[in-house]
């Protein structure tokens, strides 16, 4: 049974944006996806991706609650929904205030793993 | 060569874990790893906990089979912690283990967390003592005028009983998240990388730690570049690599000086300015870094290739193997969810010498396959020799053993074929991130995100 022919580049090979062979458009695919990104966030930095997901990296884990910001936003918001953290738990807050509901159980576990099972 | 048509034929063997679909947190495996001599497989989670598996012995009456592996032990390693000072939680997930060679009965492995390795003794207790004279069988002591005759206790047999206990616990030598550790060949010491320093250790002493390399600037604006894994030589104790978020390698020798921060060498593929996106650099962050037995090659692994590197040329890898370059045309997408800053493991195959038998005739072959996951629950295998390689899929439809599995094809654009998958359907949340190859035999696992998948070739 023969797999298929692989696709290990010799070592002359340049770069690593390589021209599909099917591609009809003259912009390679990284870039095409990089336009397609920057039309979705306009705002988004002009330094390439870097030192903000180093920062995000080495912030990971970090929680922010100041119980004072807390109940004024509580109490500005009064009939209005509070606003949650949102799909990204770890961003800092500011407008972002954590709810307790939002934080994590920190339960540890005490229960056996399934694959022990 | 003597190597033509030794393709291995890969089966399905087990399947560990749950089978329904809604995966608790603490269930994801974050790390899988043998023992030195493969009969003992580790499994890490996000919970915290470590279940170890043994392989059975070989059954003589079954030649078409190896052992199987069930559960030898299983603990729980580290748990939640807050460090209030910081305002900083500790995960409990296991970030990686690596086994100890063993010297004695006794198992060791350490495992770590983003902050905190410990060192595990794994032993077993198969007899216990019996017959005390001032306690009785169930542990009540007995009252010493009521004895009249003196016994020896002795061992009896009992069922078995593993035990783990932690034996070291290597604290508070990390402001950064722990991503890799790596024992020494001279078994005395090991090192602790985190996002912007290494530590040496010696595996008896816990109150000291020596800093060996710190790239941490000045001004934390000036941060451009993190170490993302690192590893010791396999044969030099003097030299450990560490690889970047900038897909850099770099060697260091501890006998230059006390800090490594001058790299000896420094291997880095040139890139065409003109390619420069936005993604380039996220996606030349290298993931994993692994030297090969020999120690005279070194893999990488970054978002859409593994590469070979021989650590005799710095300028460019020696081969480079695509994983899934398809996904070059989906970046945007793989940004916005996140996938993009997946960390995909690779690893080599057991041994660089197979004995194989063909035509009546015993052969030594070099043989040299890396593999790595995907999505979808695929992983691949590139054969260096032959310069094939494969696609497979881990999942439970394929299992009935000795059954071999069926290569998979992924259609990048234009018409799909019959069986082909077509990348808008691959599933980005199944991801196989950590993968094993058993040092001796052709028997390798396979993690998914809550399931452990063993495979082995298929035996005549």
């Amino acid at each position: 049974m023969a797999a298929p022919l692989g696709t290990a580049a010799r070592a002359d090979d340049t770069g690593d944006e390589k021209q599909d062979a099917q591609e009809k458009e003259p912009v390679a695919p990284e870039r095409a996806e990089e336009a397609k990104l920057k039309a979705k966030y306009p705002n988004l930095g002009q330094r390439p991706g870097g030192s903000d997901f180093l920062m995000k990296r080495l912030q990971k884990g970090q929680k922010y609650f100041d119980s004072g910001d807390y109940n004024m936003a509580k109490a500005k918001m009064k009939n209005k929904q509070l606003p949650s953290a949102g799909p990204d738990k770890n961003l800092v807050t500011g407008d972002h205030i954590p709810t307790p509901q939002d934080l994590p159980q920190r339960k540890s576990s005490l229960v056996t793993s399934k694959l022990a099972g | 060569g003597a190597g033509g048509g030794n393709d291995i034929q890969w089966c399905f063997s087990q399947v560990k874990g749950a089978v329904d679909d809604d995966v608790a947190e603490a269930d994801i495996i974050s790390t899988v790893e043998f023992n030195h001599s493969g009969e003992l497989l580790a499994t890490g989670d996000k919970g915290g906990r470590v279940v170890i598996f043994q392989q059975e012995q070989e059954n003589k009456t079954q030649s078409h089979s190896r052992g199987e592996y069930n559960v030898y032990s299983t603990f729980q390693s580290h748990e939640p912690e807050f460090d209030y000072l910081k305002s900083l939680e500790i995960e409990e997930k296991i970030n990686k283990i690596r086994w100890l060679p063993q010297k004695n009965a006794a198992q060791f492995l350490l495992s770590t967390n983003d902050k905190t390795i410990k060192l595990w003794k794994i032993s077993e207790r198969d007899k216990r003592p019996e017959g005390y004279n001032l306690k009785e069988e169930d542990g009540r002591y007995r009252d010493p005028t009521t004895v009249t005759t003196l016994r020896v206790p002795v061992f009896r047999p009992m069922d078995l009983m593993v035990e783990a206990s932690p034996r070291r616990i290597f604290a508070n030598a990390h402001t950064y998240h722990i991503n890799s550790i790596s024992i020494n060949s001279d078994y005395e010491t090991y090192l602790s990388a985190d996002d912007l320093r290494i530590n040496l250790w010696h595996l008896e002493i816990t109150d000291r730690s020596f800093n060996i390399v710190d790239i941490k600037p000045a001004n934390m604006e000036e941060l451009t570049e993190v170490i993302t894994a690192a590893e010791f030589h396999p044969n030099s104790c003097n030299t450990f690599v560490y690889s970047s978020s900038k897909g850099t390698i770099r060697l260091c020798d501890m006998r230059a000086s006390a800090l490594c921060d001058r790299h000896s060498k420094l291997f880095e593929e040139p890139e065409d300015p003109s390619n420069r996106s936005f993604f380039s650099e996220i996606i030349s962050s290298i993931s994993d870094v692994k030297f090969s037995h020999s120690g005279r090659y070194m893999m990488t692994r970054d978002y859409l290739s593994v590469k070979i590197w021989d650590l005799n040329m710095e300028n460019r890898p020696v081969e480079t193997y695509q994983v899934h370059e398809y996904l070059r045309s989906k970046l945007c997408s793989l940004y916005e969810n996140d996938c993009i800053f997946d960390k995909f493991e690779c690893c080599w195959n057991g041994s660089d010498r197979q004995v194989i038998f063909k035509c009546s005739v015993f052969f030594f072959s070099t043989c040299s396959i890396v593999m790595t996951g995907s999505y979808n629950n695929f992983f691949r295998m590139f054969d260096r020799n032959t310069k094939r390689d494969i696609t497979l899929e881990a999942s439970r439809e394929n299992n009935k053993p000795r059954t071999v599995l069926k290569p998979r094809k992924i259609c990048a654009s234009g018409k799909r074929k019959k069986d082909e998958i077509s990348v808008d359907s691959l599933d980005f949340n199944k991801k196989i991130l950590h993968t094993a190859w058993h040092p001796k035999e052709n028997i390798i696992a396979v993690a998914t995100t809550n399931n452990l998948y063993i495979f082995q070739d298929k035996m005549n």
